[in-house]
């Protein structure tokens, strides 16, 4: 199929970026969103342009590194996939698409669609742990944890990382993920004893790096490539207020 | 003992594994009981530094920096959780006998040596076994969520070449949960100031002073600065070299430069040729094809692997006048099961990947490129209920489901084998410590424990060995013979290394010719892959290594690098990948070439049973099946690089067989 493409591009952090207007010619529906990429930068390398920049690796789904705006949406309207697993046999021949990076004051742009989420890795550095020392570690199966718990944990610790909820969100707020790690430690017993020191030290280290309020609007579920719900906020809520409570008192 | 021999492990001498003496379950404890330690103050004055942040380098960095030691580590990656390991699926084996299914420390070793192929090193595959045992406890303890029962118990599924359920899983994303344990206490450390992290940086040369490994060579991907960074021993834990083949499971970034570099420092490449072929990933459909997509072993729990019997079945499959469902039990070829009755679906992975590439040869492939067998759940369906089939591999089911369009519960998949992990890696000695002092290799990235077959849930097992538990124990007896600080990036060693780094890349941005990077490695990934991959013959390897100069002398001629290298440049970073692996392909083909036997994943179609020989009249083995020749070839390969142009030098350390006896690997 032939698309044209509306692509952001930015030579380096600090320059002005501008949409530029790119042919996609025979694509096969087969191939994958960034196979597209891909081929459409084959072309702009033999003509001796400069490729568009796009952060990738696994193109499995897995690895968070993907992330795109596509027509508007951070991923892709489908549900539960992220950028890499967008295929094209979703477009119609003859489609316009947009692609632009994952825009948030606390996400800046490093080169055309690549954006800089060292702040995720700070809030995890944060609190976004359980202090275990290598060694120190009882039997595993010592503490018993019930299949629902553990599966409530789980749902929570698919969190890829890759930012499509603060892309999202009117407010670039990072409730859901933040929301989403200190649910899956706080739901298991090896996390209560941090737990309010984690959910603390990690929502005043999410306002510190530029990240906005959570107003509600869900747009966050909504694209989350593993599906998180916003539960994970309410309970993130919840925690933090009882340790703001329990702060005040000691 | 051993470490002090270390030293002997110089060009000329031959490789001093250092295993330490004694009976093999005692070694490691002994081993322990005897090491040299460096006192907690001391600790703190060694620098080390750390390059690849997946499960082996991830845990190393956190675990060595709450021990005390300044670690610098370093990722091409925009974050330390996006390494590769986070792509395994399937789960981590662990002996600890939950099941009561008669598992034990010495069953995993001796699955792990068998499912090798008896190419591995016994001591080396014995401590993984009993560490293995750690590692679950210490998963669990970083809140880890695998997989559990009603009663809260931790629950386990059976993989490839076992007879016992011992693989701990988090749903199809084990390696995912057990990476962010290990990221978030790499986080935890980083926030302590014990590890400083270098993400969007690339080693691209180590540097070697007075024969020690003293630093690196790196370049900021975001700025294009070139700099070095001098510690007191180095750590390599980058992966495998899988992205030779140009299409494998790999992420794109996976790449050869940091071992290549080591190579041609002086360490030995061991092992190159024994690759991983993986039997169930989604078949190739097309040349714009960017990568391959694994569907974990797991599914061979439940699913059924056939083709038609006739190939005339199969080619009205392939034009679509025929669907699966249309074949008749009675017309089908369940040939794992047929071949090895007592292992079926879940033969080891080098068997299962031949057997299907054989079917497709003859014909029977069901893909519409002819590659391709069919991985069945109709009868798991039928017996389980789809919620029960959908609880175990929703995730796996969905993502078949996006990539090809087809419905998986409907359908059943089609499957092809695919380069997946590579069991060569670094030359090390029981230390994990190559021949060039100082410089130690974790993971993927070293040849150890693996032989020539890995079996399924081993490699998040021993990357984690090497990080969390070995390396701590090994390091200071490298270390305590060093002065804490003796080398500074003021070396001259080290301008001389950057000056040749900034001058290859000059040369990579010079040549502007009008081939992109992506065609030069689809070429020699499609070279490797014919001559180097499934099935092996000299006359192949010979052309390809034949070829292989040919492609480089191509590339260094017509490649077209746009851009400039003062800043982010996706095309300099493959370019400059491409052409490492371009002469890492080498090596591996030398290998190839040199190893005259099967074994594992290493398939000479010149060495394998046929119906004269005795194993095969007595029963034991079948004709085609692969012929090791113990006699000649039970060694370690280990390959010294010589110069630009020049074959590589062999040299050889002989596998000595202890406590287990050689045998026809026989999963009949």
């Amino acid at each position: 199929m032939n698309l044209t493409l509306k692509v952001w591009r930015q030579s380096s952090p600090n320059a002005t970026g501008r949409i530029e207007t790119y042919e996609a010619r025979d694509i096969p529906g087969e191939a994958s969103f960034l196979e597209m990429l891909d081929i459409v930068n084959t072309g702009i390398i033999e003509a001796g342009g400069e490729p568009i920049h796009f952060d990738h690796d696994c193109r499995e789904g897995i690895c968070g590194s993907c992330s795109l705006a596509i027509n508007g949406v951070p991923h892709s309207r489908e549900n539960g996939i992220t950028t890499c697993q967008v295929h094209m046999r979703k477009f119609r021949e003859g489609d316009t698409i947009w692609i632009e990076p994952f825009r948030a004051r606390a996400f800046p742009v490093i080169k055309d669609l690549m954006v800089d989420r060292s702040a995720f890795d700070r809030i995890i550095a944060a609190g976004g742990f359980i202090d275990v020392r290598t060694g120190s570690a009882p039997e595993a199966n010592a503490i018993a944890i019930g299949k629902e718990d553990a599966d409530e944990a789980f749902d929570a610790a698919t969190c890829i990382g890759c930012g499509a909820c603060v892309a999202a969100c009117k407010n670039a707020s990072a409730m859901l993920f933040v929301g989403a790690k200190a649910a899956h430690l706080n739901i298991l017993p090896q996390g209560h004893p941090e737990k309010d020191k984690r959910v603390l030290a990690m929502v005043r280290q999410m306002d510190a790096e530029g990240f906005g309020n959570c107003t509600n609007q869900y747009e966050c579920e909504a694209v989350c490539p593993k599906e998180i719900s916003a539960d994970v906020i309410a309970k993130l809520n919840r925690d933090y207020a009882a340790a703001v409570v329990r702060e005040a008192v000691e | 003992m051993a470490s002090e021999d270390s030293s002997s492990n110089i060009p000329d001498g031959s490789l001093n594994s250092a295993v330490p003496p004694g009976p093999l379950p005692d070694k490691w404890t002994n081993y322990k009981a005897k090491a040299k330690l460096i006192n907690p103050s001391n600790k703190r004055k060694y620098s080390v530094i750390v390059v690849g942040s997946g499960l082996a380098g991830g845990a190393a960095a956190a675990t060595l920096s709450e021990l005390g030691y300044q670690v610098n580590c370093f990722c091409y990656q925009d974050s330390p959780r996006r390494a590769h390991s986070i792509a395994a699926q399937g789960g981590i084996n662990g002996a600890k006998n939950y099941q009561n299914d008669g598992d034990s420390v010495w069953r995993l070793f001796y699955d792990t040596i068998k499912g090798g192929d008896f190419r591995s090193r016994e001591a080396n595959v014995h401590r993984l076994a009993e560490i293995s045992l750690q590692i679950i406890d210490q998963c669990v303890a970083q809140g880890v969520p695998f997989a559990r029962e009603y009663g809260g118990a931790l629950a386990n599924r059976s993989f490839g070449g076992a007879q016992v359920s011992r693989t701990f899983y988090a749903r199809g994303q084990t390696g995912q949960q057990l990476l962010l344990g290990c990221y978030q206490a790499l986080e935890k450390e980083i926030a302590k100031g014990g590890v400083t992290m270098h993400t969007r940086t690339e080693m691209l040369d180590l540097v070697v002073v007075d024969g020690h490994a003293k630093g690196i060579v790196v370049r900021d991907l975001v700025t294009g600065e070139i700099r070095s960074h001098a510690a007191d021993t180095v750590i390599l834990a980058t992966g495998g070299y899988g992205n030779v083949f140009f299409l494998s499971t790999n992420a794109m970034g996976c790449n050869v430069t940091a071992a290549l570099r080591a190579n041609k420092r002086g360490a030995f490449m061991a092992n190159p040729c024994f690759t991983q072929i993986h039997p169930t990933c989604i078949p190739v459909s097309g040349d714009y094809q960017s990568k391959l997509t694994l569907m974990s072993e797991s599914l061979r729990n439940d699913g059924r692997i056939w083709v038609p019997k006739s190939a005339d079945d199969a080619s009205k499959i392939r034009s679509g006048q025929l669907k699966a469902t249309d074949i008749p039990e009675e017309a089908r070829d369940y040939f794992l099961e047929r071949k090895y009755p007592s292992f079926g679906n879940l033969a080891p992975r080098d068997i299962s990947s031949r057997s299907a590439k054989e079917a497709c040869d003859e014909g029977r492939g069901v893909a519409k490129t002819g590659l391709g067998v069919f991985l069945d759940f109709s009868d798991a369906i039928n017996r389980l209920g789809v919620e029960t089939i959908k609880a175990r591999y929703g995730n796996l089911f969905q993502m078949y489901e996006k990539i090809t369009g087809e419905d998986p519960y409907e359908l059943p998949m089609k499957i092809y084998p695919a380069v997946h992990y590579t069991m060569g890696g670094l030359w090390v000695d029981y230390n994990l410590m190559s021949n060039v002092p100082g410089l130690h290799v974790l993971g993927e990235a070293n040849f150890s424990d693996h032989g020539a077959n890995r079996l399924g849930a081993s490699a998040l097992m021993q990357g984690l060995a090497d990080g969390y538990f070995v390396i701590p124990a090994t390091l200071p007896n490298y270390l305590a013979g060093q002065k804490p600080g003796g080398v500074k990036t003021d070396a001259p060693e080290f301008r001389q290394v950057e000056a040749e780094v900034k001058e290859r890349i000059a040369k990579l941005m010079a040549v502007g010719g009008t081939r992109s990077v992506d065609s030069f490695h689809r070429e020699l990934g499609m070279l490797v892959w014919d001559k180097c991959g499934m099935g092996r013959t000299k006359e192949g390897l010979e052309e390809a290594l034949a070829k292989i100069p040919q492609i480089r002398e191509e590339f260094w001629k017509n490649v077209r690098v746009p851009g400039s290298a003062d800043g982010t440049n996706m095309e300099l970073e493959k370019a400059w990948r491409v052409a490492d692996f371009i002469d890492f392909a080498e090596i591996m083909c030398h290998d190839a070439l040199a190893r005259e036997e099967s074994c594992g994943g290493h398939f000479r179609e010149e060495y394998q049973f046929t119906a004269e020989d005795e194993e095969v009249k007595n029963g034991y083995t079948n004709p085609g099946e692969a012929m090791r020749r113990d006699d000649e070839f039970c060694y370690v390969s280990a390959w010294e690089f010589k110069g630009p142009g020049v074959p590589p030098v062999l040299h050889k350390e002989p596998l000595v067989y202890e406590a287990v006896e050689l045998s026809v690997r026989s999963y009949k």
